[in-house]
């Protein structure tokens, strides 16, 4: 029985390994190019441990760029993309929370029916709503704004769902406590509710700025400048060369250097998960 | 400190659910009253509505000599003890009593005064840092305790501040809320469902059904002369037994042939008439020369006293004696009782048909 249960688990292990290789293989290859010039990539026989090129690729990238296809130093893109993941997941956490608040603990007419309104924003993800949210972008002005960046992908359900869920497993009786401690609607937002929602907005935040960081077809529609392009968009221009080499160890490093911030996001974040997750109880 | 006073209170909800249908009842200053009945019969929502966690549907709600239907809870000058205590789960014991008085703006050193003193009354004093998650159910009881005891309120107001609690803690409980009221002398206000409870804590005894009030009085009086069916096999473990009778005149009624002499029963009732007896379990008396013989079907052991189940006149009897008393192998009981002990009901109405 015992000695069964070690092979089941070397089995396990053994496929989970595979999965896990078959995931990082690919995550290697690239931090591997971003070590060698170009040449050495292209000839098909790149070497499989890293070359000394890491520091020049990783200079010439952050600061200067792909010299022919983005014209811009990729640490400009990279700041685009921060600030377009962090407007989407501060500005969606901002709406959810506050719309969940008013669906779940507000008594207005036609309750229910907002509700409803918010959901159906689900099915209809900015790719489908693509053409009449441009036009508004557009007569509004917001083209090539951080703003028309970020303001239409606030707008979308999740969010308020997940809020609401939540919302609705803490006790009435927090509320009613509240209301004979003299806290008012706004205090009972700030004290109660707002500390109980930490790791539900870690969470959201997590999977808002990832999701904001790896937008593409929204900021392809919308900029045009670029000092506005993010680094998403970088990487397929530089990939799509019509008229000269691609500089893959540039575009590599650029992946690499896309990868770093929604990592950084996830580890920052984790110990908010943590700390939520041991603090509050309810 | 002020007395509470109700006036055809009503409550409907969403629906045209009668949850309260006219309720009038004066509780007076520094009493504990206790609202008790079986679960639905509205108490909660009677609390809620002196609270003001509920909205009145129709009549007054008045603590001390100010009308409270228009004010809001926190302006009511009341403190509530929920069942499930309640606590905001993220702040500290300490920051959980003094959340109230910091909202009303009390000084820092006023809160930390009456902070600690609560902490001390209610032996909750070395985890006043603790977060609510890592005390026991009976800590945690008595920081939502505490947390009504710092506001110095009018009126503390229970809903089934115990049923959460094991069946030791409750008793442990109840004594310990029976001593601080009578130590703060504050009106307070009791909802449950427990009879002991509700015996055990209340000065004045509220017996709710339906959304009405079937009886107020002192316990004792509840107990010894119930006015309503309802009343007298809802309070007293365990029940009363209702046996169907008949009136035989002067004093005396009949159960499946079998008579019995009544000193509590209403002049002019016509003999042969349907009458309800009620007989309390521990009231009967088990000898060789009873009025009333009874088979027993089988014997229930409480430790210090027994119960014989069995059948009196075609209905179900439950006879209760102290261990010993009677050999538990008894197959046939002759019964007396005290005719003080008989309780008299109408079969229609169910009031009681005492002396007027
Ligand atoms: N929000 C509501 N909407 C409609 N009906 C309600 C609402 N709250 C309670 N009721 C109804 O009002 C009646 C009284 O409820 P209440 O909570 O006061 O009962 P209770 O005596 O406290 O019972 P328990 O011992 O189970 O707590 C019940 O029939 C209940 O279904
Ligand atoms: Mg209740």
């Amino acid at each position: 029985m015992v000695e069964n249960r070690r092979y089941r688990n070397i089995l396990a292990y053994l496929v989970l390994a595979v999965g896990v290789l078959i995931v990082a293989f690919p995550v290697y290859l690239a931090i591997l190019a971003s070590t060698f010039d170009a040449a050495t990539i292209i000839n098909g026989n790149m070497p499989l441990v890293p070359g000394d090129q890491a520091g020049e690729n990783y200079y010439r990238t952050l600061f200067i760029g792909a010299s022919r296809s983005t014209r811009e130093p990729v640490s400009m893109m990279m700041l685009n993309s921060f600030i377009m993941a962090m407007g989407i997941a501060i500005g969606k956490i901002l709406i959810s929370i506050l719309s969940a608040y008013a669906v779940v603990y507000y008594k207005f007419p036609l309750r229910r029916t907002a509700f409803w309104i918010i959901f159906i924003t689900l099915m209809l993800p900015v790719e489908v709503r693509i053409y009449p949210t441009y036009k508004i972008v557009a007569d509004l002005g917001l083209l090539d704004t951080y703003t028309g960046l970020i303001l239409p992908l606030i707008a979308s359900a999740t969010g308020t769902l997940l809020f609401r869920q939540f919302f609705m497993t803490i006790p009435d009786e927090l509320l009613e406590a509240s209301k004979i401690d003299g806290a008012g609607a706004f205090r009972f937002f700030k004290d109660t509710l707002l500390p109980l929602s930490v790791t539900t907005m870690a969470a959201l935040f997590v999977i808002q700025f990832i999701y904001g960081w790896n937008q593409y077809l929204w900021p392809l529609l919308i900029t045009t400048k670029d000092n506005m392009q993010t680094i998403v968009i970088g990487i397929k221009k530089m990939l799509t060369t019509q008229d000269a080499l691609t500089e893959w160890q540039i575009a590599m490093t650029t992946a690499v250097l896309a990868m770093v911030p929604p990592v950084f996001v996830v580890i920052f974040m984790q110990r908010f998960f943590v700390k939520g997750l041991v603090e509050t109880e309810k | 400190m002020a007395g509470v006073s109700l006036d055809t209170v009503r409550k409907i909800y969403a629906g045209n659910v009668e949850a309260v249908k006219g309720v009038s009842l004066g509780i007076e200053d520094g009493s504990f009253c206790v609202l008790v009945g079986p679960s639905g019969c509205g108490k909660s929502t009677l609390l809620r509505m002196i609270a003001g966690l509920e909205t009145i549907s129709g009549g007054e709600v008045k603590i001390g000599d100010r009308v409270v239907n228009e004010i809001e809870p926190a302006d009511r000058d009341i403190a509530m003890v929920f069942q499930n205590y309640a606590l905001y789960p993220h702040m500290s014991v300490y920051d959980n009593m003094a959340y109230g008085l910091k909202n009303r703006k009390t000084p820092k050193d006023e809160i930390e005064k009456r902070v600690k003193e609560a902490a001390r009354i209610l032996a909750i004093e070395s985890f006043l840092e603790r977060k609510p998650r890592a005390l026991s159910g009976g800590q945690r009881q008595r920081v939502a305790m505490g947390r009504a005891i710092v506001r110095k309120p009018q009126v503390f107001l229970f809903d089934e501040p115990l049923s959460n609690l094991d069946a030791k803690l409750r008793v442990q409980m109840r004594v310990e809320i029976k001593r601080l009221q009578r130590a703060l002398g504050v009106t307070s206000i009791y909802v449950t469902h427990d009879q002991v409870e509700a015996m055990t804590l209340s000065d004045k005894l509220v017996v709710m059904s339906g959304g009405q009030i079937e009886q107020v009085g002192s316990p004792s009086e509840v107990y010894r002369r119930p006015e309503t069916r309802f009343v007298a096999t809802f309070i007293g473990s365990p029940p009363m037994n209702i046996l169907p009778g008949k009136v035989e005149g002067n004093g005396r009624v009949s159960i499946g042939g079998q008579s019995l002499s009544v000193s509590d029963m209403r002049d002019g009732l016509a003999v042969g008439s349907d009458i309800e007896v009620g007989l309390r379990p521990e009231d009967v008396r088990a000898g060789a020369t009873g009025q009333l013989s009874m088979n027993v079907d089988f014997v229930e052991e409480l430790g210090a006293t027994q119960l014989f189940h069995g059948k009196l006149g075609g209905a179900d009897f439950i006879v209760q004696a102290p261990t010993g008393q009677i050999a538990a192998d008894a197959k046939q009981l002759s019964l007396s009782i005290d005719p003080a002990n008989v309780h008299l009901f109408d079969p229609q109405t169910t009031k009681r048909l005492g002396k007027a």
